[in-house]
């Protein structure tokens, strides 16, 4: 009887004096749609097509993307132009799948396909959530400034050929060997 | 027509009052809930969110009517109506200020009691005529709740009906313009009438009949729309009723300084015993259900049988 008490007094009554004294403690909402939250600047969030500096696209439709995205929204053809570029004929993501994952970023050889801190996506019709090549694409080279990757890849295209990337040797003709 | 006790005025205002009030206190609650647990709660709908309560009005209406095939129709009707008319019938014998009331009922205290036995009637008739296995069990632990409390709810209030010799609740508060608020010389009476008034409306800590987490809404599982709207404002209704009674009984009423207007008093007074019921909900947690009720037979009814006994020496010794 006695120990009922003074468990209430301590317990039931000590409990609600500390939860009251929250009343003057300040609440952690963010007050979202008046008061934007920090995005981190690697946060995971809308995923866009970057250019290289010289502002051509990135994206070699080596379809490395689509294999490790887990959910498959992304879709993609391979084309080339008559330069030798590889490029994406149609590019297409559809974000009312898409997880947020960023394994698409992390597969990319290029660093043409990068994750944004956007995250305000929401649509009225679902058609609106797949985003063609022309919505994905900036102008803008993304979190890598100065990455070209056919400045450093041995492939040849219209205007280089092989052995004129950076850091590479101009090919052995193998026949200049011969004795 | 003139504002009096009784005239068709008074009871169309206290009768808008009193819903308007227990359908604020939704919006009210959330508000306190929230800022006991450091977040902001229902603010956009209106200045503050106030408007929250008019929008959850007009989704709530607008809500698809459903009484489930396999119910018996008449008494899943008839139940939300029950809850809803017992607890408006007590408020008429409620004195809110000098001249504001329905009834000035030589009877007051009983009547409230007796409504709140009816109460019981509706939260049964809503188990039962669900066919549901949930509301099922929560119209058990409702009807066995709402006996055992309502035995000691009773006992603890005859102290002040002792002290006062009347069971009209205006007499009541009237006897304590004399002789000091009866939360004093009452005050195991108080603490008894609190829990058991708690207990009564289905307040978190004590609402077993209907917890979320156990049997998923209890007797009102099947119930949706303006049904379980109503059994959503008659509990908000008993929390107001159960918080004036407690004012009207231990806490003087509308007695206090002049310098405020006397339903001002008693308005500041049962709103502050309703944000404490929400700070219980905050704070404390459920019990089991046969703590409860071993908590009441074993704990409380002696007590408040005591409390009854040593205030009646005390009025027979010094009279």
């Amino acid at each position: 009887m006695l120990t009922l008490i003074k468990d209430t007094l301590t317990s039931q009554v000590v409990t609600l004096w500390r939860v009251f004294s929250h009343l003057w403690v300040k609440a952690d909402t963010v007050e979202y749609p008046d008061e934007q939250p920090y995005m981190f600047p690697r946060w995971r969030g809308r995923i866009i097509l970057s250019r290289d500096p010289d502002g051509e696209e990135r994206c070699v439709a080596c379809n490395l993307c689509a294999v490790a995205c887990p959910v498959d929204c992304i879709a993609l053809q391979k084309t080339e132009d008559e330069e030798g570029r590889w490029y994406p004929e149609f590019f297409r993501i559809n974000f009312s799948r898409c997880i947020m994952c960023g394994f698409c970023e992390e597969a990319c050889p290029t660093n043409a396909i990068q994750l944004t801190p956007d995250f305000e996506m929401a649509e009225y019709k679902r058609q609106d959530m797949v985003w063609e090549k022309e919505d994905l694409l900036i102008d803008g080279t993304g979190k890598y400034h100065d990455y070209n990757f056919y400045r450093v890849a041995g492939k040849k295209i219209g205007g280089k050929d092989k052995g004129e990337a950076r850091n590479e040797a101009v090919p052995v003709n193998v026949r200049s060997l011969l004795p | 027509m003139t504002f009096e006790v009784g005239s068709g005025l008074s009871i169309g205002v206290i009768l808008a009052t009193v819903i308007l009030v227990a359908a604020m206190l939704i919006w009210v609650e959330r508000r306190l809930l929230s800022f006991w647990q450091e977040r902001l709660g229902p603010n956009r709908v209106g200045p503050f969110g106030l408007l929250q309560v008019v929008a959850d009005m007009i989704k709530i209406f607008t809500k698809e009517d459903w009484v489930p095939p396999f119910a018996d129709k008449f008494s899943f009707v008839l139940a939300p109506a029950i809850i809803m008319t017992v607890i408006l019938m007590s408020f008429s014998v409620v004195p809110f200020a000098p001249g504001v009331g329905v009834v000035d009922s030589n009877i007051g205290v009983l009547f409230v009691l007796a409504m709140a036995s009816l109460g019981a009637y509706s939260v049964m008739l809503a188990g039962l005529s669900s066919d549901n296995k949930y509301a099922l069990l929560g119209a058990l632990r409702a009807a066995a709740q709402m006996i055992s409390y309502e035995v000691f709810m009773g006992i603890s209030i005859l102290g002040v009906v002792a002290l006062a010799g009347t069971f009209n609740l205006r007499e009541i508060v009237l006897a304590q313009e004399e002789n000091g608020w009866y939360v004093i010389p009452q005050f195991i009476g108080f603490v008894i009438f609190l829990i058991a008034g708690i207990a009564e409306s289905h307040r978190l800590p004590f609402d077993i009949p209907e917890a979320e987490q156990e049997i998923c809404a209890g007797y009102h599982t099947e119930y949706s729309g303006m049904k379980f709207g109503m059994f959503f404002v008659g509990e908000y209704l008993g929390l107001v009723l159960i918080a004036s009674l407690i004012t009207v009984l231990f806490f003087g009423g509308w007695l206090g300084p002049a310098f405020l207007p006397p339903i001002v008093w008693f308005s500041l007074k049962a709103f502050a015993f309703i944000a404490f019921f929400i700070l219980l909900r905050a704070a404390i947690p459920r019990p089991r259900y046969d703590q409860l009720m071993s908590y009441g037979w074993l704990f409380l009814l002696p007590v408040s049988l005591l409390n009854l006994l040593i205030t009646g020496v005390i009025i027979l010794s010094t009279s």
